[in-house]
């Protein structure tokens, strides 16, 4: 009995480290958010972020005034950073949702640690890549025209078109989101209205938790409708990436019309949300000492997961340059060759399989998995990895197609960059704000994965050693 | 007593007690009662006799909606009001309008399940007289609280609060409307 214990540690180690009681879990989590003092690194990494996020502002300020000829997006290359940002913040954002929905239907525990911020992630990175493409209407002002609505134009939107079935799939997306984040918080903010001492934000959380006491009929329906907005985003992630890659393929362009582009769209957006889902969490780990909570077996989880997924974006690669020589159609040939080696953008392809392809490798061993700085930085190469991704896909696939007098060569400008890296401040002086003020860990779902949530002497439950740790 | 009582409350300090203190809450007869806990538990449902919801019913029926609204605009956008004929395929060319139907069928659902939820569970909810015992104010920390109304017709301040004392709790408080 005893060795079948120790076995069963080794394959479902706890989630949860330390001892720790329903109490100290909530005192742990909730005091992040309502300690008095904030820490002193916090407001040197928001200071950057903020400042960061001016580039934004004035960007966007300049496009509005002078349009989008700022950008260096000209024909034949229409599309650029614009939807080159939008598809690689909106591929982040859904690492978050696989964490929240589809790991929770598959009943893995070790979610629960990681949903509450992973899900903020996905948030604010839908935040950024919104700004993309409604930035790259010129007149944002006018983007309610994409909607629905009877007008005094007499004039309704194309619904075959993929840029129609974008507006429903992102704006869907960030919806559902938003409830599905704002219902996990709710029975956080009842705890932290019942311990903030602070008359202000004691109001502002019971406001914000509407008033839930924990009643045994709340929790039933509640988790009813959890479950069910989990099934519920699991198709829509899966759906929302697969219309963003029908955003290329529906069209006729060498390197865009493949089959293979939703699964090898959504295994990449799983796969960039994993790698940032893991340099916001490395970090904030140490910061506000999450190590119970967030520990070295989640991280391991999480390299598993960036590895699996890493592998079918390889796949997809692979597969890009089979069509293209497969096919025995010039243009396609002659697209593949063009983006590997004869073209101008040879080297952001290779660069692009080293981030995505050679470093992922690694992970394979147990001693970069369990290292911290490896996965760090693997992590890192593949958020850069990600959006030289899309950079190739997207401007070799545009810069030479069929006619040779249309070619050109596409260069970003400087406000292409500064919206970019504006977004990134924007992104993370949210994460900062979040942080701050709402429980970065899901306090009430931790205490369920304690020993003691567990209602002894009802039949099975002495019998399940590992359930209490995990499974 | 002066203010008119809600109800009475006992505390307790762990899953299993509260699990089965409610257990024979109900098999005594109760029939208004509520348990609060920091977090769900599962055999609640059961000791307390909680009947399940309607509300996975509510969120297919949302669903439907969302899926026969999506399916309305795009016929009648592309088949009455606004024919646009695309590379002389149907006006009403199904497969390509899949994905607006689809995730207006989500949509309608997540709406159903957020705002259901909060109905049928009455929030947002400010004042409730749960919230008037002190040490209320753990039932979302740690502790575990299991609640009989005084609008039970089986319940008589003395006697529910000799009952309550025999299930072995914490402390049994008077819950003040």
């Amino acid at each position: 009995m005893h060795d079948l214990k120790e076995v069963q540690k080794k394959i479902y180690p706890p989630m949860v480290e330390g001892k720790h009681t329903f109490a100290t879990v909530s005192d742990e989590i909730g005091d992040i958010t309502l300690k008095k003092k904030t820490p002193f690194h916090w407001f040197i990494g928001f200071g950057i972020a903020f400042l960061i996020a001016q580039a934004l502002l004035m960007t966007i300020t300049y496009l509005l005034a002078k349009g989008i000829g700022i950008w260096g997006n000209n024909q034949p290359i229409g599309w650029a950073f614009d939807i080159i940002n939008f598809v690689w913040w909106i591929g982040i954002g859904h690492a978050g949702t696989l964490i929240s929905a589809i790991l929770l239907l598959l009943n893995q525990k070790w979610r629960t640690s990681i949903n509450r911020f992973a899900e903020a992630m996905t948030l604010f990175a839908v935040a950024c890549a919104g700004m993309f493409p409604l930035l790259h209407t010129g007149r944002p002002w006018l983007a309610y025209w994409m909607l629905p609505y009877p007008n005094v134009m007499g004039m309704w939107q194309n619904f075959r078109s993929p840029l129609m079935w974008d507006v429903f799939a992102v704006s869907t997306y960030a919806t559902v989101s938003a409830l599905f984040w704002y219902v996990g918080l709710i029975p956080d903010l009842a705890t932290l209205r019942d311990r903030a001492k602070n008359p202000f934000f004691k109001f502002v959380y019971g406001l914000l938790s509407m008033g839930w006491r924990g009643s045994a009929r709340h929790w039933h329906r509640y988790e009813i409708a959890y479950l069910i907005l989990a099934g519920l985003s699991t198709p829509l992630v899966l759906s929302v990436h697969s219309i963003v890659s029908f955003d290329f393929s529906v069209s006729q362009l060498p390197g865009w019309h493949a089959t293979i582009f939703p699964p090898y769209f959504v295994a990449g957006a799983i796969f960039a949300g994993f790698a940032m889902v893991l340099i916001l969490c490395i970090p904030l780990r140490h910061w506000y000492k999450m190590q119970d909570f967030i520990t070295k077996t989640h991280l391991i989880y999480m390299g598993k997961v960036m590895l699996a997924t890493g592998l079918i974006v390889v796949y997809g690669y692979f597969m890009e340059a089979f069509f293209g020589w497969y096919s025995e159609n010039q243009y396609e040939s002659y697209m593949i060759q063009n983006r590997i080696w004869t073209g101008p953008y040879w080297f952001m392809y290779w660069l692009l399989i080293f981030c995505n392809g050679i470093s992922i490798q690694f992970l394979w061993f147990k001693r970069f998995r369990e290292s911290e700085f490896w996965l760090f930085v693997i992590s890192v190469i593949v958020s850069v990895g990600m959006w030289l991704e899309r950079f190739v896909i997207i401007v070799t696939s545009l810069h030479r197609d069929f006619l040779p007098a249309n070619w050109a060569m596409y260069s970003p400008t400087m406000f292409d960059w500064s919206m970019f890296l504006g977004t990134i401040g924007f992104f993370f002086t949210l994460i900062y704000l979040f942080v701050r003020f709402l429980p970065i860990i899901s306090i009430f779902e931790v205490r369920t994965l304690l020993p003691d949530a567990h209602v002894e002497d009802h039949g099975h439950a002495h019998e399940h050693v590992g359930d209490e740790a995990t499974a | 007593m002066d203010k008119k009582l809600y109800g009475l409350m006992a505390e307790f300090d762990t899953t299993t007690e509260v699990v089965k203190a409610a257990e024979q809450v109900r098999d005594a007869g109760y029939k208004k009662t509520d348990a609060f806990s920091p977090f769900p538990i599962h055999e609640m449902d059961e000791a307390l006799g909680i009947k399940r919801s309607i509300l996975s019913f509510l969120i297919f029926g949302g669903g439907i909606t969302g899926l026969l609204t999506g399916l309305a605009l795009v016929f009648w956008t592309h088949t009455i009001e606004y024919p646009i004929m695309v590379a002389g395929r149907p006006h009403f060319s199904f497969p390509a309008f899949i994905p607006p139907i689809y995730e207006l069928t989500i949509l309608f659902s997540a709406f159903t399940a957020v705002f259901g939820m909060l109905l049928l569970n009455g929030l947002p909810q400010p004042y409730h007289p749960v919230f008037n015992v002190p040490r209320f104010n753990l039932a979302m920390r740690e502790k575990f609280f299991l609640l009989i109304e005084s609008a039970d017709e089986k319940f008589d301040y003395e006697e529910t609060k000799k009952f309550m004392e025999s299930l072995n709790p914490q402390e049994v408080h008077d819950v003040e409307e």
